[in-house]
């Protein structure tokens, strides 16, 4: 099967629209974020605390927030999970202190406000193996079902996991009668001494302010390094405007991706900046192929002005352009649907950042080294010395669409 | 031609047997390849669930101590050198940045005995740095060579104290190390599996300093009592110390006025261990002291029967009893909650004080609900990725895809073994490079695969086309990849945790990439064209 038998398509003729097009997406990403003071950073970049929790029947956001708000302080912020019963629980308190006992807080305020009163009863959801088997151990024995050590531990470990591979939940108590080792007896003994609460914690991160700083300016100098060692690369394999070229586009495609997020309000963290330096070598990748191309046309000194040198070594690589961007987003698509929560943002920039930046490489970068030719071109035609050795054309004058008179070029690498 | 397909042949061969040794071992059963398996495969801590947490250790505690006792031994010197003074006091360090800058006041020195006090502190107090602040006064702070290296003390002695808090745990798979190399003072702890933090971040944090003080007064009913009894100033060498919230022994409560250098301090107990109280009928922790520390604790109660005694831990009095005879090497600390609580209290004693208060300042905790969850998350996009990848290589490049199918498994294989073979951690952001590693492996084949068909459609027989194709290609698939793994190499360096996960394994897939697009892929060209039934087009 081959879609793009001998494409013909004047890309560049038609570069506009789509010059527009990312014209439009930029300032709207940009307006975006001045109306929300920047990009929404991740706790892992603001500091502050995050909590996953997982309910059995989720109560309202609002009940949650009120519960909170009475014993924490900061903003806390709840978000309800898609698909799911799950709420992200955060807040932003940044000082050290608060931050110290915010885990203990949260949880002992979510027990008081959702699960009912429990008379000292071990919470099943959140206990700890260790917990859970120092609890049983005395009952067992006065129930007359008194474990070996090795055989309570083990015990304690099935329960657990029976647990977390059901999200951590356990509905009912009476579901552990399905966990092997827990007979009748040892049943009733649970059911004594634990309660099946009405949340299990999934997660908790938090991120004092030093260490947010920190990551910050580690993300910060990430981004910058990486594309200046890419500038530097390129330009040594090729001219260096060719370097210039691909990391106007890689910029661009960064901004727009942030834009987008800011847009969907979406959070950044670090598993996005590694996402963002992902596409920004997948989008040099791609520049860097068609570029290619045109340096071998160049060389065979095939026919024509620039501009249609170009546009032919777009048409050239659209095969293969077309079909690995494809593959690639097919497989970052399949990360964003069933990936799961945590990697929710990851995958939503790679996702943007593919299509971005594919079309980057042809709206953006390749527009880019024509106008530095013809720019070049204009100030050295007086002078005699153009950018690209030219050789005397051999084909008369054609009337070409662009006013500007270009000469045949050949590349001087 | 034959000869060379037979030895890359056996290369390749050789390659995944190699890789699959890796991953699975010499198995003689199910259950031994299961556990091979999951050997190989280490599981960070978002996958696996467990605790990551960052540290800080309060070095001004540490550098106060210091500054504390120092000053003691000054008077002592002073006197014993016959240097009168009127007042020797610490300048206490509030913070971390200014830990290095704990000084002692000495005020009162009169001029003629100038020499004889520089003599004493130069001869006995080398570390500190004597300077006059006017004819009677001077003020020693911290050489700075001294005081770095008290900071690398304190830091490797939390750290070797923390280290030995988890072993006792019996967390064996958690580590404890330097955040940077650089002169902070943060640790890193990470505890894989751990499903209670609390209890551990608790444990951790409890300085478990305890000292024994005598007692000068007390107990107060606040701090403003306790300062009216003495008319607002607190006499010399004394200071306040409250008492815990939880009386829970009944002397507790209140505020007491202790000696200010303890008789008795963290590192003179030597063995503590939870033991069942004769009198109550509750738990309570018992401690041996050093020969030392016996020694000075004999003298001390024999010298105070009927004074009272304040046990401090962690800067607060738990109980003050009164010394009904002498005591020389074993304690008790009655009152605690319950075993859990008298062992936990036996481990801190026993592993050692921390020479300094920690903070936490970044905790990162994973439920194995949620690692469960995200294994199986990450696995299925996984499968959907690859299967969409191969069926659309299969419909566009028909037989060829076939080539790159195999080419793709094979770099899924070698992947994954590098990863166990270097020991490397799996971490969710690692799973999501797998399966970014395939879509852009994908793209080598697709860069060879349109050159072939390229020079197909320009008349060239199969194998001038393949030899051309891979050829010319050969050039970009190198440029690509080396700024894919330029940024990885950066996000490695500059990275963290899960995000350097990530940059592995979309390293590893890469190379491991450029091996299988060039070699092997190129090696099933060859042989198919290669066998004797003469290949009229092919299929691409």
């Amino acid at each position: 099967m081959e879609i793009f038998k001998q494409t013909n398509f004047d890309f560049l003729g038609k570069k506009w629209p789509f010059i527009i097009l990312s014209l439009v997406l930029t300032a709207a990403g940009l307006i975006s974020l001045a109306v929300n003071g920047g990009p929404r950073y991740g706790i892992d970049f603001n500091g502050g605390a995050l909590m996953d929790v997982n309910f059995i029947k989720r109560p309202s956001a609002e009940a949650i927030r009120s519960a909170l708000h009475k014993r924490l302080t900061g903003e806390i912020e709840v978000q309800e999970v898609a698909n799911s019963q799950e709420v992200l629980i955060s807040t932003n308190a940044r000082d050290e202190k608060s931050l110290q006992a915010v885990r203990s807080d949260m949880i002992a305020t979510l027990n008081a406000a959702f699960n009912s009163d429990t008379g000292g009863k071990l919470d099943i959801e959140n206990a700890g193996q260790t917990a859970l088997a120092d609890r049983l151990r005395d009952p067992l024995a006065q129930a007359g079902a008194a474990l070996s050590d090795d055989r309570l531990q083990a015990l304690a470990n099935q329960i657990a996991n029976y647990r977390d591979t059901h999200s951590g939940l356990v509905r009912n108590l009476d579901e552990l009668s399905a966990v092997p080792g827990v007979t009748p007896k040892i049943l009733g003994v649970i059911k004594q001494e634990c309660f099946a609460g009405n949340f299990n914690i999934r997660s908790f991160e938090f991120v004092g302010p030093k260490i947010g700083a920190d990551l910050r300016q580690q993300a910060i100098n990430v981004v910058l390094i990486a594309l200046g060692a890419m500038l530097v690369y390129i330009a040594f394999r090729f001219e260096w405007i060719y370097g210039v070229a691909a990391v106007i586009a890689v910029f661009h495609d960064t901004i727009i991706t942030i834009g987008l997020f800011s847009i969907f309000r979406k959070e950044i963290d670090l598993t996005v900046i590694a996402a963002l330096l992902t596409l920004v070598g997948y989008s040099m990748n791609d520049t860097i192929v068609t570029f290619d191309r045109i340096r071998e046309n160049l060389k065979l000194q095939v026919r024509g002005s620039f501009t249609h040198i170009v546009n032919l070594s777009i048409n050239q690589t659209l095969s293969r352009t077309v079909l690995t961007s494809g593959l690639t987003f097919l497989t970052a698509l399949s990360l964003f649907l069933f990936g799961g929560q945590v990697l929710n943002g990851f995958s939503f920039g790679l996702v943007v950042g593919i299509i971005i930046g594919t079309y980057s490489s042809i709206f953006i970068a390749s527009p880019i080294l024509i106008f530095w030719q013809n720019v070049s071109e204009r100030r050295h035609r007086g002078r005699g010395t153009p950018v690209f050795e030219s050789r005397p054309r051999t084909s008369p004058n054609k009337p070409v669409k662009n006013v500007k008179p270009e000469k045949t070029v050949k590349a001087v690498k | 031609m034959k000869r060379n397909l037979r030895f890359k042949f056996f290369f390749i061969v050789a390659v995944i047997l190699v890789c699959i040794y890796g991953i699975i071992g010499l198995p003689k059963n199910k259950a031994e390849l299961i556990a091979n398996w999951h050997n190989s495969i280490h599981l960070g801590l978002d996958l696996r669930g467990g605790t990551y947490l960052v540290l800080q250790v309060q070095q001004q505690d540490a550098f106060n101590d210091k500054a504390g006792s120092d000053a003691d031994r000054l008077k002592d010197a002073a006197r014993k050198a016959n240097v009168p003074f009127s007042d020797i006091e610490v300048d206490d360090a509030k913070t971390l940045q200014d830990a290095t800058k704990v000084a002692i006041t000495v005020k009162g020195v009169p001029a003629p005995q100038a020499g004889t006090f520089r003599g004493v502190v130069s001869e006995q107090f080398a570390q500190w740095l004597l300077t006059p602040q006017n004819a009677t006064d001077y003020r020693l702070t911290m050489r700075p060579t001294e005081s770095l290296k008290m900071w690398q003390q304190v830091l490797s002695q939390s750290k070797n104290t923390i280290d030995r808090k988890i072993n006792v745990l019996g967390l064996s798979e958690a580590t404890v190390q330097q955040r940077r190399e650089d002169a902070d003072s943060e640790l890193l702890v990470q505890m894989p599996g751990v499903d209670d933090p609390a209890r551990v971040k608790q444990i951790i944090q409890t300085a478990a300093k305890l000292e024994l003080y005598e007692v000068k007064g007390g107990p107060y009913a606040s701090r403003e009592e306790a300062l009216g009894q003495s008319s607002g100033i607190l006499p010399p060498g004394t200071k306040l110390i409250g008492s815990a919230s939880t009386g829970a022994s009944g002397s507790g409560g209140g505020v007491y006025l202790v000696a200010r250098t303890p008789v008795v301090r963290g590192p003179d107990i030597r063995d503590a261990r939870p033991e069942q109280s004769q009198s109550t009928n509750g738990w309570q922790t018992g401690f041996v002291l050093s020969q030392d520390a016996a020694k000075r604790f004999a003298a001390f109660t024999g010298a105070n029967i009927g004074n009272r005694l304040a046990i401090v831990l962690d800067g607060k009095v738990l109980e003050a009893p009164s010394i009904k005879s002498q005591i020389s090497d074993q304690g008790e600390i009655e009152g605690a909650a319950s075993e859990q609580d008298a062992s936990d209290l036996a481990l801190n004693l026993k592993a050692g004080s921390l020479p300094a208060s920690v903070i936490y300042e970044q905790e990162n905790t994973v439920g194995p609900s949620l690692g469960a969850d995200s294994i199986r998350d990450g696995f299925y996009a996984g499968i959907a990725g690859v299967l969409a990848v191969i069926v659309a290589m299969l419909v566009y490049y028909k037989k060829s895809g076939i080539n790159a199918t195999l080419a793709l498994i094979l770099n899924a294989i070698i992947l994954i073994a590098c990863l166990s073979y270097f020991g490397a951690v799996l971490t969710l952001p690692g799973i999501a490079g797998i399966i970014l590693t395939i879509g852009m492996a994908v793209d080598s084949n697709v860069l060879i695969f349109e050159r072939i068909r390229e020079e197909v459609r320009a008349g060239k027989a199969p194998l001038p086309a393949v030899d051309t194709g891979f050829n010319k290609a050969l050039l970009t698939i190198i440029d690509t990849h080396v700024t894919t793994m330029v940024s990885c190499a950066i996000l490695f360096l500059f990275g963290s945790g899960p995000v350097k996960g990530f940059a592995v394994t979309l390293v590893i897939g890469l190379a491991a990439n450029v091996f299988t697009a060039v070699f092997v892929s190129r090696f099933i060209f060859d042989w198919e064209l290669s066998r004797p039934k003469p290949v009229a087009a092919l299929s691409i």
